[in-house]
């Protein structure tokens, strides 16, 4: 059930400077930080927003979303996009990742890349917790259970 | 205007980057946080190389007075350490591990069009706009 993966060291070091280009572009243009939780959230709430604070963020998710297609374009594939859970385990798994990412207000781009690179102790924090939750969660669900 | 195009540019290299690193695909996430098991360390390069290209990059461009396309700089001022930081980030961590999606790569894996994507997305969104309400920030 477990897909295995191949160690891919220098496209993961690529891939996430891309990410660091993106989140230091966002900083550099619109004065905001890419944390993909709290754009998100602040297009769900119920509090009024100006009409542009709306637009960048639903901006920034399309970007994101339109990624693959890009990518297809490019290179004539998919990204590959391995999923084995069951729907009841996705559905509740989503609904903790979108909730917790509101209640600690971050995610792995805000406090993990973001938080980190402004060596800021409550993302540090936070990303100790969320790691050590995550690593805790694959133990249990592989080895255990 | 410049400030929703530069805020879709800046979303299509995030995507971008969550492809080419892999991050994209949760088969890959949890084996990286599968350390007793088939272990791939990959996205610990990921986070090296995101985390220090921001850390560079913001050492230049915090040191402007405003960004090109807005008034000010909007980062974030809270420094306490209090039990709503560390509670939702261990919830987001256990939700991280059960599948191995984070709110960015359920994002771009959504334009793949794969099913099991869009349920969990369609999840999340609704635990996100779930606790914004509860809260009414």
């Amino acid at each position: 059930m477990d897909t295995p993966t191949a160690f891919t060291p220098l496209s993961a070091l690529a891939g996430g400077v891309l990410i660091g280009l993106s989140a230091v572009m966002l900083m550099a243009l619109n004065g905001r930080i890419a944390g993909i939780a709290g754009i998100v959230g602040g297009l769900l709430g119920p509090a009024p927003f100006n009409g542009l604070d709306r637009f960048w963020r639903l901006a920034f998710v399309a970007g994101l979303v339109a990624a693959p297609a890009l990518w297809f374009a490019v290179t004539g594939a998919m990204p590959e996009v391995a999923v084995t859970d069951s729907w009841p385990l996705l559905i509740v798994a989503g609904l903790i990742v979108g909730a917790g990412t509101q209640i600690g207000s971050g995610c792995t781009s805000g406090h993990g890349v973001c938080g980190l690179a402004r060596l800021s102790p409550r993302s540090l924090v936070a990303t100790g917790v969320f790691m050590a939750a995550a690593l805790a969660t694959v133990f249990v669900t592989r080895h255990l259970v | 205007m410049k400030a929703v195009l530069s805020a879709l540019a800046a979303g299509l290299v995030f995507g971008l980057g969550l492809i080419v690193s892999g991050m994209v695909n949760p088969a890959k996430v949890l084996n990286f946080l599968d350390i007793a098991g088939q272990w791939d360390p990959s996205l610990a390069f990921v986070m090296a190389g995101a985390a220090g290209t921001v850390f560079i990059g913001y050492r230049f461009v915090l040191k402007r007075p405003a960004p090109f396309f807005a008034d000010r700089f909007n980062v974030p001022t809270a420094t306490k350490l209090d039990a709503r930081l560390i509670g939702g980030a261990a919830m987001f961590g256990v939700g991280w591990g059960l599948v191995g999606f984070c709110p960015g790569p359920a994002l771009t894996a959504l334009g793949t069009g794969a099913m099991p994507v869009l349920v969990f997305a369609v999840a999340m969104l609704a635990g996100m706009a779930g606790w914004r309400w509860l809260v009414r920030d």
